[in-house]
């Protein structure tokens, strides 16, 4: 396809607007995590690196990227398992309530956080009579890290219909051979991409996480919001962000180079 | 027992889907080592009837028996009885050798055991240099020949084939035709074929039974369906056919019913054979198409019914007819084929 010199030039510059206004923020993180003023002032006075051996001595940072990784591993784990059994009911079997079932799984993603959290805090402690601890956290976040992981795998699911199955049964194998040699295989991508999305989904949680916390857990979320405006914090929390922002694209490398060779081999 | 026993018996086989009967009342024996095809339009209930011998579906009513067995209820991987999809099924992550190994791999053959009898499988369809390929790195004729392989490495008593030679072009559907034969030849063992192209059905089959509406029509050899067929729908599906319906059937032909003749059957000439049990009736060329072996022309009779005549390419043909030229067409009366009197539900046109 060929444009015109005037749209492609308007193009390129609506582009490199966007991509500043998204990357420049970052830039600016990265920056002050180096910068010798304690309160963000920008441009910075000087250049040092003591926040960052600062960072990694500190110990409420280091706990707090410790608890919500846990949190995150044990909600994807969790909704890893859930989310594929309820795919398959609804994708592979007829029975009643089906399409509402379906709506169901689907809503804890369209509800807004504060709810959810309000909701869930009230039945944890006055319904369920349970202490809230790391362990109500990681079921609030399991409701709806489920959703990416059951919309990738019944996409899947859907698109793979039933002739692989079929074949399989009829070559001789019972219903969990056939899931463990050839549902299960097909669906490896799929559990990549929706697992990965529900630890990203929960290890930036915020809201849900601060109704539904016991005292004494802090995830690396409430531990910045905490300490963004404490005096001497800020540049701390800005080594944590650019930490957070390389770690992040080691997934999001590895799942963009298995969904590449995964296009080739078809 | 299993000398005596057909290898599959249908009785009263019956599937709705919802307000839809795809299947209704089938009973057939398929006798063991036998090559049958069932023939017939899409949705005319042949695939269904495969998917329940098979186990894929449940079946409203009626049995399913395997020699003698009653397997109505038993879940595919139950049934000793394999199939060759129409898309193949190959497992995409497997390479081809553990596609052809998966069968004996489930009934738990060590590695070593089921990999040579894999290879050995492969290489009876000619293919054991592709084994440690994927199935997307192969042609789609040797898709269908590893299909075929892991069906048949499991040694199975019954082996049905759903349209297996539908996706491939047509020089090498018919080398695959020549294939099936063979190998069903070696095998010996029954083979079940689902397919809507007659040609195909006529060339394989020692029988064959033709599906509309979700009943067998007509059940019988390739001879037999194409000399002899019963109804106005096996007289069109099976070849092509020159259809007289009750009126015109009683005002050139004389006789009571639907008739059909078949156009290789019928002659063209100036001026009538005139010979004793030959009808002649006069009529005009409309078009006359060049087929290489042979010229088919479209004869207008002069009732205005339209006929087809295919006219064999040999030294006997002494005159080119050309559109608008007038002629006579001439069959012999035993070529007549009575249809029966009722207009039976048909494709028409």
């Amino acid at each position: 396809m060929r444009l015109s010199r005037l749209s492609r030039t308007t193009l390129g510059i609506v582009t490199g607007v966007i991509l500043l206004v998204v990357y420049v923020p970052l830039f600016v993180v990265l920056v002050n995590s180096f910068s010798t003023s304690t309160s963000l002032t920008w441009p910075p006075p000087g250049f040092t690196l003591e926040w960052w051996g600062r960072a990694f001595q500190s110990a409420g940072a280091m706990e707090a990227v410790a608890t919500s990784v846990q949190i995150a591993i044990i909600a994807t784990i969790i909704s890893l398992a859930l989310g594929t059994l309820i795919s398959l009911a609804l994708q592979r079997f007829e029975f009643f309530g089906r399409e509402a079932i379906s709506l169901l799984v689907i809503l804890p993603i369209a509800l807004p956080g504060i709810i959810t959290g309000i909701a869930l805090n009230n039945f944890f402690r006055t319904i369920m009579g349970v202490p809230l601890s790391i362990w109500t956290v990681v079921i609030a976040h399991a409701t709806f890290c489920i959703v990416t992981v059951f919309n990738n795998v019944i996409a899947r699911l859907r698109r793979q219909g039933t002739n692989l199955e079929e074949a399989s049964a009829d070559l001789g194998a019972g219903v969990w051979t056939t899931f463990r040699l050839v549902t299960f295989p097909q669906l490896r991508s799929a559990l990549l991409a929706g697992g990965l999305l529900a630890f990203a989904l929960s290890f930036d949680e915020i809201i849900v996480t601060t109704f539904t916390a016991g005292s004494g857990v802090t995830t690396l979320p409430i531990f910045i919001l905490n300490n963004m405006f404490r005096p001497n914090q800020a540049p701390i929390v800005s080594v944590i962000a650019v930490v957070l922002v390389l770690v992040s694209i080691i997934p999001i490398y590895i799942a963009q180079r298995l969904s590449g060779s995964e296009a080739e081999r078809r | 027992m299993t000398e005596t026993q057909p290898a599959i018996r249908l009785t009263a086989l019956t599937k709705e889907f919802g307000a839809v009967t795809a299947v209704d009342h089938v009973d057939l024996e398929i006798a063991a080592g036998e090559f049958f095809s069932m023939l017939g339009p899409s949705g005319s209930g042949k695939t269904t009837v495969l998917r329940l011998i098979a186990g894929f579906e449940q079946p409203t009513g009626g049995t399913v028996e395997l020699f003698g067995q009653d397997v109505t209820k038993r879940a595919p991987f139950d049934r000793d009885v394999n199939t060759v999809f129409q898309d193949y099924a190959l497992f995409p992550h497997m390479s081809v050798l553990d596609n052809v190994a998966y069968g004996l791999r489930v009934r738990g053959l060590g590695r070593k055991e089921r990999n040579e009898r894999a290879l050995r499988a492969l290489a009876s369809v000619r293919l054991e240099q592709m084994a440690g390929r994927k199935p997307s790195q192969l042609s789609g004729g040797q898709r269908q020949r590893v299909a075929l392989a892991r069906a048949t490495v499991v040694q199975p008593k019954v082996l049905l084939l759903d349209e297996p030679l539908g996706a491939l072009d047509l020089k090498l559907r018919e080398q695959m035709q020549v294939e099936l034969k063979e190998i069903q030849r070696e095998l010996g063992i029954t083979f079940i074929f689902v397919t809507h192209d007659q040609e195909e059905a006529l060339t394989l089959s020692d029988r064959i039974a033709v599906f509309n509406d979700g009943r067998i029509e007509q059940l019988g050899t390739p001879a037999e369906l194409y000399e002899r067929p019963r109804s106005r729908f096996v007289a069109d599906f099976v070849g092509t056919s020159n259809l007289f319906d009750v009126e015109r059937s009683r005002t050139i032909l004389g006789r009571d019913g639907h008739h059909s003749v078949r156009p290789e059957k019928m002659t063209v000439s100036r001026g009538g054979l005139d010979q004793p049990g030959v009808v002649d009736v006069p009529g005009t060329v409309v078009e006359a198409i060049y087929l290489g072996s042979g010229v088919r022309l479209v004869v207008d009779l002069d009732d205005g019914t339209r006929v087809s005549v295919l006219e064999q390419n040999d030294r006997d043909r002494m005159h080119d007819d050309e559109r608008g030229d007038r002629v006579v067409v001439s069959w012999h009366e035993d070529d007549v084929v009575p249809l029966g009197i009722e207009a039976l539900p048909g494709i028409s046109g």
